[in-house]
């Protein structure tokens, strides 16, 4: 892990260390730093958030839970995935447990609750943990709200230009009729449409475990190429279906698509899922050093005791946002007080490199920008892995676009795919 | 009976006073937790459970539709309100968009009662059950009214008398008061005429029949009543959440509400609030108690044992332990 | 045009495919039902059991490429299921007869501890299982092209419990005690008849199928958590549109659902949940027992 501090943030930093040097006694200074995790332990997506708290507890492990003198304490708690829940953990971590930071949630619509949340709050901050809708951060953002993880939007950065340099001008989209699957399309499209290409979108409820009537329609459309974004058990629905069927094209996944959850279920969508190309913050392989080492030290913690053959999407998304948190904390030397506001200061100036390799800093809504990875699954050593063969640099919330601009168009949603010429 | 009446009025000075008393035994922050988050959260969970315990104390009907006639309240409220996001259709402001949601969820009350009027006992329980998730998975895909899975958010609430609606002391007395107004209400409603009739229909509705009542409305009409208690949890329990998403509404949320009501006993409504105290702490300190993680194991196991040992509940226990106790010489 | 036949076709054969699953999960629900008056609320528990079972049965097997693993599994799934719902009826449930409500709630609160503690042992990684060769790949269909065989041997499997299930209940002694038991269960008491066994057979049974459900389910699509809530749906929408404890009126449901959801798809994807229901009021409002249901 390598955390390089701008000076300014370690100037800052420094000042926020004599305010509290003079406004605490020196007993709170030894007091434990305690931090809340929030993730989802119940129901589909559980398998996720295991695999979240096996890293954040490997990293924790590493600094041997304690930072700038202070101890961290680290209080789990876990909900199902669905917003309301998310929030009363929440209040529960915050009020009950007086915690000073929450790492998490998971989810999409946990995130947007939890900003809320945030919002209320004054000397307490949240950092996000892997949720992934756009809107969390740029509608209406929190001041209290981190999130130093890309959004779904941005994980598909390059692949649409990537996709037209392949020659490829129709696709046909296979997508979930959901906010996080709209926030992957419209990533896709606008690069792709505005590049002149042409795409046809295929809904399904979240849920949807049959998908032959729309797999047939897919196989008879001119597409050069299938877009696939659902995840989970639907996604595994569609791939082991579209295999059945003998469908030719070549698949294009979504950010969920190519992960070991999805490799590492048994059947006959690993064979058509071989050679699909996916964009997204991780990839199985990734040829630096950071990830590399990151990798190694997973698998001697974790190959025991039920941890994938590769870190997930999630434990790579909550080792980021707690690289955040760590970063700020070491500028301000564990001090919080003040309402934490020099170290809520130290956070949006930090910038750090994930465990990817990646680099990440915020912007001005606390929102990161970092590399997005083109990724290709192939055959090494029998296995399928996903590898990375590109990436792109410091991609932005608005895909380089505007901000203005980007938010004239509008949240993305079935009927705004963001297929604009 | 005036013993009753003023050990409930004694019990109703304590239950208001109980925000100023907490912080004797608790820590500041938590004694706002507790008042906010775990007895506010039981009343709201209550006044839900409560519409159900209504339905099968005095008419003998177990719904499993409750807790998503108190969604379309909260739903109502988040699609009509100011502010909410997404910007659904907008344009209402508390005061308005609070007794059109109460008013959706009587309709659906209704709805359901009338859907189902024809049957009883599992019968109902079974077919309760699948409107419930009918519409669950109707506003979990729909995207245009419900903004689907993800649901609408930001439903902040009004403010009272300059204070936040969602300020610990503040929501925990309007929840408390919303729950003692219905309680009330429902002891006064069931020594009405149309109370009585309902009673005869739990025990026999052949004879309620055969004097001349109609059967089938004063069901229809029980399910509109217990229609508008659901919709005063489900506004609450919207503006607590600061929004609303079909989990609220789900399978889960469906099952969590009959549990309350019967680990607190179906035989009387103030059942439905020792249930969902007891749920609501047991939700809380699942962590502390056994695993987070099985949490459900564990509020499954309380909820088999209540069922297999005192088929009437918490309160079905306390009765018996009077009953033993008095027995002594 | 043609390629608009095709497609209907395809969407029909797959409306009776899913049928067939359901149809499958759905009697053994109404088995228990139809005699025990049970509404077992653990059903699906049941189903999602013997799929996670079955799965770890059949997983070793696979990995060492024998032919028999998925029947392996198929047995092993269906197995665990009917001596799980033996016990269940004979320690949680039998001595509760007639108190239905009672006996629904035990089984909800059996289900949630069931799914958690699958949860607990299986992690949340889908699974699917993979039928052996012969029944896997693809076969042509007239009008259809090509279509999954195993869909169309999915229709077979629920051909042949609706027979099996028929002449049991016909043709064989425990099926007349059955259907005695349906109407008059003191007077078959009195006949010299062991009721509570009669009883405990006919959980076993109805668990069997829901279990193997399960495993036929989970080969056609991925088993996840969160099936158990699924199919215990269907199975109360199956029996309530077809009729209660009626085996031709649960196989009528199961074609009626399972059409509609999958024409509900293609016409009008976001909103094809409501027409199950629209079906199931309608029913309710016309014939409150159900289409072939007795009154």
């Amino acid at each position: 892990m390598t955390i390089q501090i701008t000076r300014r943030a370690a100037l800052l930093g420094g000042a926020g260390l004599a305010a509290g040097g003079l406004a605490m006694p020196a007993i709170a200074q030894n007091a434990p730093i305690r931090l809340g995790g929030l993730t989802t332990l119940e129901g589909p997506f559980a398998t996720g958030g295991q695999d979240a708290y096996r890293c954040v507890q490997m990293e924790l492990e590493r600094i041997n839970n304690t930072i700038g003198g202070r101890r961290i304490e680290f209080i789990r708690e876990s909900s199902n995935a669905q917003a309301d829940v998310a929030l009363a953990r929440a209040r529960k971590l915050i009020e009950q447990d007086n915690v000073d930071i929450i790492l998490g949630p998971l989810s999409g619509a946990e995130g947007i609750a939890l900003r809320d949340y945030s919002r209320t709050l004054t000397g307490k901050s949240i950092v996000n943990g892997s949720s992934g809708a756009s809107d969390t951060t740029l509608r209406n953002p929190s001041p209290n709200f981190f999130r130093f993880s890309t959004d779904g939007t941005q994980w598909m950065a390059g692949l649409g230009r990537h996709i037209h340099g392949l020659g490829i001008r129709e696709v046909a989209i296979t997508a979930g009729d959901y906010a996080f699957p709209y926030a992957q399309v419209f990533g896709f499209n606008l690069e792709f449409c505005r590049l002149g290409g042409k795409v046809t979108q295929y809904w399904a409820p979240l849920g949807t475990t049959d998908f032959t009537s729309q797999i047939a329609q897919i196989n008879r459309s001119n597409a050069g190429a299938v877009i696939v974004v659902h995840g989970g058990t639907d996604g595994l629905a569609f791939m082991t279906q579209y295999a059945q069927a003998g469908g030719s094209k070549p698949l294009v996944g979504g950010s969920i698509m190519a992960d070991q959850t999805m490799l590492s279920a048994r059947g006959p969508h690993r064979r058509v899922m071989m050679g699909m190309l996916s964009g997204g913050p991780i990839a199985d392989i990734i040829d630096d050093p950071t990830w590399t080492d990151f990798v190694a030290r997973y698998r001697r913690r974790w190959a025991n005791e039920g941890g994938f053959a590769s870190p997930s999407i999630h434990g790579v998304n909550y080792v980021t946002n707690l690289y955040g948190i760590l970063a700020g904390l070491r500028a301000v030397n564990g001090d919080l007080s003040g309402n934490q506001a020099a170290f809520q200061r130290a956070m949006a100036a930090a910038e750090l490199t994930a465990p990817t390799g990646a680099s990440v800093k915020l912007d001005h809504n606390r929102q990161a920008i970092s590399d997005i990875f083109l990724n290709r699954i192939e055959e090494r050593g029998g296995n399928a892995v996903v590898v990375a063969f590109d990436r792109a640099r410091a991609v932005n919330q608005t895909l380089g676009m505007p901000e203005a601009q980007f938010l004239q168009l509008g949240s993305p949603s079935r009927d705004n795919a963001g297929c604009v010429a | 009976m005036r013993n009753t009446i003023l050990w409930s009025l004694l019990g109703l000075v304590a239950l208001l006073m109980l925000p100023w008393a907490l912080p004797f035994v608790l820590p500041a922050n938590e004694a706002a937790f507790w008042t906010a988050n775990i007895l506010g959260r039981a009343l709201v969970f209550g006044i839900i459970a409560m519409s159900l315990t209504f339905l099968a104390t005095y008419g003998g009907f177990i719904s499993l539709a409750q807790m998503m006639v108190a969604g379309i309240a909260g739903y109502t409220l988040a699609i009509l309100v100011d502010g909410a996001v997404p910007h659904i259709l907008g344009g209402f402001g508390y005061g308005a968009a609070i007794p059109l949601g109460l008013l959706a969820a009587t309709l659906m009350g209704l709805l359901v009662g009338a859907i189902s009027v024809r049957t009883r006992d599992i019968y109902l329980l079974m077919i309760t059950l699948a409107l419930a998730m009918g519409v669950f998975r109707f506003i979990e895909t729909n995207i245009a009214w419900f903004n689907g899975y993800e649901g609408i958010r930001n439903v902040v609430g009004p403010t009272l008398f300059g204070q936040d609606f969602r300020n610990p002391l503040v929501f925990y007395h309007i929840a408390l008061a919303t729950a003692v107004l219905l309680y009330a209400g429902i002891l006064y409603l069931v020594r009405t005429p149309f109370g009585l009739v309902l009673q005869g229909i739990r025990d026999n509705p052949r004879r309620v029949a055969a004097l001349g009542y109609s059967v089938g409305l004063h069901r229809i009409a029980a399910f509109g009543v217990a229609g508008f208690i659901a919709g005063c949890g489900g506004i609450l329990s919207t503006i607590y959440n600061i929004g609303i998403s079909p989990g609220s509404i789900g399978l889960g949320a469906t099952v969590n509400v009959l549990i309350m009501s019967v680990i607190g006993g179906l035989g009387h409504p103030v059942g439905a609030f020792i249930g969902s105290l007891i749920y609501t702490v047991f939700d809380t300190f699942a962590a502390t108690i056994y695993d987070r993680d099985r949490f459900n194991t564990l509020i499954g196991v309380v909820f088999l044992a209540i069922v297999l040992v005192s088929p009437d509940g918490a309160i079905g226990i306390g009765a018996r332990l009077r009953r033993l106790l008095a027995r002594r010489p | 045009m043609s390629a608009g036949m095709d497609l209907a076709a395809t969407i029909v054969l797959n409306g009776l495919t899913l049928a067939a699953l359901y149809f499958i999960v759905a009697s053994g629900f109404s088995l228990i039902f139809g005699l025990m008056r049970v509404v077992n609320m653990a059903h699906g528990a049941m189903y999602l059991v013997a799929g996670y079972v079955g799965y770890a049965v059949f997983e070793p097997l696979y990995d060492r490429d024998v032919w028999y693993a998925w029947y392996v599994g198929v047995a092993a799934g269906v197995a665990f299921a009917a001596v799980f719902g033996a016990f269940v009826q004979v320690v949680l449930l039998g001595w509760m007869q007639g108190q239905e409500l009672r006996q629904a709630l035990v089984t909800i609160g059996l289900s949630i501890i069931v799914a958690d503690q699958l949860l607990a042992i299986y992690g949340g990684t889908p699974r699917q299982f993979f039928a052996p060769d012969a029944i896997f790949g693809s076969t042509q269909v007239p009008g259809v092209g090509g279509y999954p065989t195993f869909r169309l041997v999915q229709i077979g499997i629920a051909l042949a419990v609706g027979i099996g299930l028929w002449l049991l209940l016909n043709r064989t002694k425990l099926g007349m005690m059955i259907r005695a038991g349906v109407d008059d269960r003191q007077m078959l008491g009195a006949c010299g008849v062991n009721v509570p066994l009669v009883g405990v057979a006919v959980f076993a049974l109805g668990s069997a199928l829901a279990g193997l459900g399960g495993v036929v389910g989970a080969t056609a699509q991925p088993l996840a958590m969160g099936a158990d809530g699924r199919f215990l749906l269907i199975s109360l929408v199956v029996v309530i549109v077809g009729g209660m404890g009626s085996v031709t009126g649960t196989a009528l449901g199961a074609v009626l659902i399972g059409l509609a959801e999958q024409i509900g798809q293609a016409l009008f994807p976001t909103y094809s949940v409501i027409l199950t229901f629209v079906i199931m009021v309608a029913v309710l409002a016309l014939r409150p027992q159900g289409i072939l249901g007795r009154a």
